[in-house]
């Protein structure tokens, strides 16, 4: 169905983009101070219609038959290729997409007003906030999207945004090389995901995101069975489409072994990593297995393949974050982990048919207070930052005193994501391992050692920043920070606090239904207790100044030490680029361009010179000659005329 | 070279005279055509002349050979 | 073998030699009075077609005309006496074949060709017949062509003044310098 009324739904994205062309051409030289304040102002227009987009969807219209369906906002066709294959651009309306309506504008917000404080000195302020008024087009064209070329589209803007944002500061070379390698590492993942978009549409005959869901998911339907029944190298097509499009999510949100781009891209300002890497982009792969849910759950065998490297990846980033000493890396660790708990949640929901179940709604419940609380622990990071003017854990300590806001707003963020009650993390932690547990044992118990290895480098971090010992602290104290940097921590700690009780069954499942989230505590008791474990080791390594963290790594000095370097992928991956990809294929490309290409453009130029050389000699400048000339001509134009012409 | 010129004109002429007298004698075109042909070809001698005149103000000699200004 | 036709074969045995020596002479003034021979020759045998009006404006145009010209022009450059420089082999060679070449085409065209007579009245070439003809500006007269010509005579006086007379405000400027 397609709503009449509801254009202030495009308005949504068109505001930031109005932010971005506005700054962009006319910051630096008319707004560059005021440039910050026109932002969220915009902004702050933008999120109130998100916020009335998504109440008015899940009280108002969304509802049909018990169930929340899509619904069509509007769509005009685009491109139109042949009589029914064309290209439209539209917005749907849909659980999934109200909820990041509200997340990705609300932390967007967040993040222009700290930002207001925090790059205060910049000189390239308007630049900054066109960035971000990109970034927020961007991804909010990427919920809104009605077809799945749009959303590749608003992908590639997206990752395009980030690439700009984290090679902002662009002197510095280990920016550049982040924002390099983060554009690249997506890139490459993206190619997998086009080729996924093509094989399905090619399947369900259409880009729409509703067709290909009413055609590709259904079991009974034709194009189902055309697709599974083309196979190619033992798995089906369906499963071959969806497994190229979860190449471009892994890629997206950081999945080993495409991650090795996540920790290098915190070189950006930490506002940037703050919305981008914890709490939007990242996410953005979680977004897109929820769109594509029903076509994903056809395929139980790379369906169970995500779970796996979901769990995966939770553990192994969990694990390199505890040896980490640079506080923007550890909060990189642990978002790649928590992305992981979300794709394990949506990985093993309707793995035994049954699709009303509480993995989808707590893989999109953690999605939510995940961005929450961890923005909140990015701003803080930021904040203490700003104080040291250094990232590594060594320069600080016993940050209490002087920083007050960011200390209880650190904390309950910590506390959130270890999962302790009545935070917000309790609650969607608690709905994935319910899941987990009913699903699939193996998933759960890893699951379960991450959450009480999070639990334990979230407080290691902690401890060691605000107690352990006294800090080296530069001769201008600035204080805390102004009122700008203070009140999204503030109000970022109560979203923390308050949303684990949002009843979000009721909004967000698999199916539109109603899904029940109520608590189990004799279940719950596990987690939370093996939380407040990992809380009291860390407790005890950390809170003073003591050896005791030293003497454990050194007993486990190889896992450490390896643990340490992120287990020499990056190694890997670098060999492998300079060897393989530059040596081989660039050494050989590079002699085929200069050799043949070029050879044959310059044989071409030199050829015609030479000839030219010959011809010249025509033009002798003697009569005579071309009386000569003359003659011949005449003589064999009479031939041809004569003889030769019939 | 200019007497090559002129030869050539004049068995043209006597070309069309020839055919005009035996191939078609109830028509005057060849005629014609031979009285126009020799009044182009005096008026193009005297330009010619006058070229060559030209010419050996500023060579000093008529040689076609030592005019080669016109070369690449 | 009548008379006319010993004639014939005379008058243009003149004309061919005459032009032959015209052009491969190696004296400047000798090759005009070859060439003076030789359109006499060709006027003889239009005399000898009987085509009177011709034969006479040929005399008198080219003979009187381009001839004297010719001869003028030789005189005021004052090449008379030299001796043009001999050609070289090749080139002579190569002069020999193109005309042996053109000479084949011709007279293969001529000998493969049947020339039809056309029927009809002959007209003869008398002048009255000539002017009625030459005015005429009905089908087959030739007023506009006549009237192009003189004007083509004009561009060529005019020109003729102006190249000479640029020649000499030419000599008149290097003087100076």
């Amino acid at each position: 169905m397609i709503m009449p009324n509801a254009l202030y739904i495009a308005l949504i994205p068109l505001l930031p983009l109005a932010a971005f062309v506005i700054l962009g051409l006319f910051g630096t030289k008319y707004f560059s101070r005021s440039a910050g304040i026109i932002a969220t102002l915009l902004l702050t227009v933008s999120t109130v219609l998100a916020f009335y987009a998504a109440y008015s969807y899940f009280f108002e219209y969304g509802k049909v038959d018990g169930a929340y369906t899509k619904v069509v906002v509007f769509k005009y066709a685009w491109l139109q290729f042949s009589g029914n294959l064309s290209i439209d651009m539209g917005a749907i309306m849909d659980p999934s997409t109200a909820m990041m309506l509200v997340v990705v504008t609300f932390i967007s917000l967040m993040v222009h007003i700290y930002s207001l404080s925090y790059l205060k000195d910049e000189k390239r302020f308007a630049t900054y906030y066109a960035f971000l008024g990109l970034f927020t087009f961007s991804m909010l064209g990427l919920v809104l999207s009605s077809n799945i070329f749009q959303l590749y589209i608003f992908w590639e803007l997206v990752g395009v945004s980030s690439f700009l944002l984290i090679g902002f500061y662009y002197d510095k070379p280990s920016a550049v090389a982040a924002c390099k390698k983060a554009f690249i590492v997506t890139r490459f993942a993206d190619l997998g995901f086009l080729i996924g978009i093509l094989v399905l549409s090619y399947y369900a005959g259409s880009l729409d995101f509703i067709t290909i869901i009413e055609k590709l998911a259904t079991p009974e339907s034709e194009e189902v069975h055309a697709a599974m029944t083309a196979s190619f190298l033992g798995l089906t097509a369906l499963s071959w489409g969806v497994a190229l499009v979860f190449i471009g999510i892994a890629g997206k949100s950081a999945m080993f072994p495409l991650h090795i781009w996540l920790p290098d891209a915190m070189e950006g300002p930490t506002p940037v990593s703050a919305l981008i890497h914890a709490a939007t982009m990242v996410v953005a792969g979680v977004f897109l297995i929820a769109r594509l849910y029903h076509v994903f759950s056809m395929s139980q065998p790379i369906l169970h393949f995500i779970g796996y490297i979901g769990a995966f990846s939770a553990l192994f980033a969990a694990v390199i974050a505890c040896t980490q000493t640079d506080i923007k890396r550890v909060l990189a660790y642990s978002t790649m982990s928590q992305i992981g708990f979300m794709m394990l949640a949506l990985g093993i929901s309707g793995a035994d048919g049954n699709k009303h179940d509480l993995g989808f709604t707590g893989g999109m419940f953690h999605l939510f207070t995940h961005a929450m609380f961890k923005a909140l622990l990015f701003l803080g990071a930021g904040s203490v930052i700003h104080y040291i003017h250094s990232n590594e854990i060594k320069d600080m300590g016993g940050l209490r005193k002087y920083l007050p806001v960011t200390h209880i707003t650190f904390l309950i963020a910590c506390l959130a994501i270890a999962g302790i009650p009545p935070f917000a993390g309790f609650f969607s932690k608690e709905a994935i391992l319910m899941a987990a547990y009913e699903k699939n044992k193996i998933i759960f118990y890893s699951a379960l050692a991450t959450s009480g290895l999070t639990a334990f480098y979230m407080f290691r971090l902690y401890f060691n920043i605000f107690w352990n010992k006294e800090p080296h602290l530069h001769s201008e104290h600035r204080g805390e920070g102004g009122f700008a940097m203070l009140l999204p921590l503030i109000v970022l700690a109560a979203a923390a606090c308050t949303t684990g009780f949002i009843p979000f069954g009721h909004f967000v499942s698999a199916d539109g239904k109603q899904v029940s989230t109520e608590l189990h505590w004799t279940f719950s008791i596990a987690p939370v207790v093996l939380a407040l474990a990992g809380i009291f080791i860390a407790m005890s390594f950390y809170k003073t100044a003591n050896n005791k963290a030293e003497r454990l790594a050194a007993s486990m000095n190889g896992f450490y030490q390896s643990a340490y370097h992120k287990f020499y992928i990056d190694e890997i991956c670098l060999f492998f680029t300079n060897k393989v990809m530059f040596g081989i294929i660039g050494k050989s490309a590079a002699w085929f361009d200069k050799n043949v290409v070029d050879g044959m453009v310059n044989t071409t130029g030199n050829g015609t010179a030479a000839f030219s050389e010959k011809v010249k000699a025509f033009q002798s400048g003697k009569v005579q000659q071309y009386a000569i000339y003359f003659l011949v001509g005449v003589i064999g134009l009479a031939v041809i005329f004569i003889y030769l012409w019939k | 070279m200019l007497m090559s010129i002129e030869l050539i004109l004049n068995s043209v002429n006597l070309n069309f005279i020839a055919f005009n007298k035996y191939v078609w004698p109830n028509r005057l075109d060849g005629v014609f055509f031979s009285i126009f042909i020799i009044a182009i070809a005096a008026a193009e001698a005297a330009v010619a002349i006058a070229i060559i005149i030209n010419l050996y103000r500023s060579h000093q000699s008529i040689d076609v050979d030592q005019t080669e200004e016109m070369k690449y | 073998m009548s008379g006319s036709i010993i004639v014939f074969y005379l008058l243009a045995l003149l004309t061919l030699v005459s032009a032959v020596f015209a052009v491969t002479s190696r004296q400047i003034f000798r090759s005009a009075i070859y060439l003076l021979f030789s359109l006499i020759g060709i006027a003889g045998i239009y005399f000898w077609m009987q085509y009177d009006f011709i034969a006479v404006v040929q005399i008198i145009v080219y003979v009187g005309g381009i001839t004297v010209l010719i001869i003028f022009s030789i005189f005021l450059t004052q090449q008379a006496g030299e001796l043009l420089p001999k050609q070289k082999m090749g080139r002579q060679v190569f002069a020999a074949m193109a005309v042996f070449c053109s000479f084949a085409l011709v007279m293969l065209q001529v000998f493969k060709n049947k020339f039809i007579p056309a029927t009809g009245e002959v007209v003869q070439p008398n002048i009255s017949a000539i002017g009625e003809k030459m005015l005429a500006t009905t089908e087959g007269g030739y007023a506009l062509p006549f009237e192009l010509v003189s004007i083509l005579l004009l561009a060529a006086l005019i020109g003729c003044i102006v190249i000479a007379m640029r020649s000499a405000s030419f000599l008149t400027e290097t003087d100076k310098k």
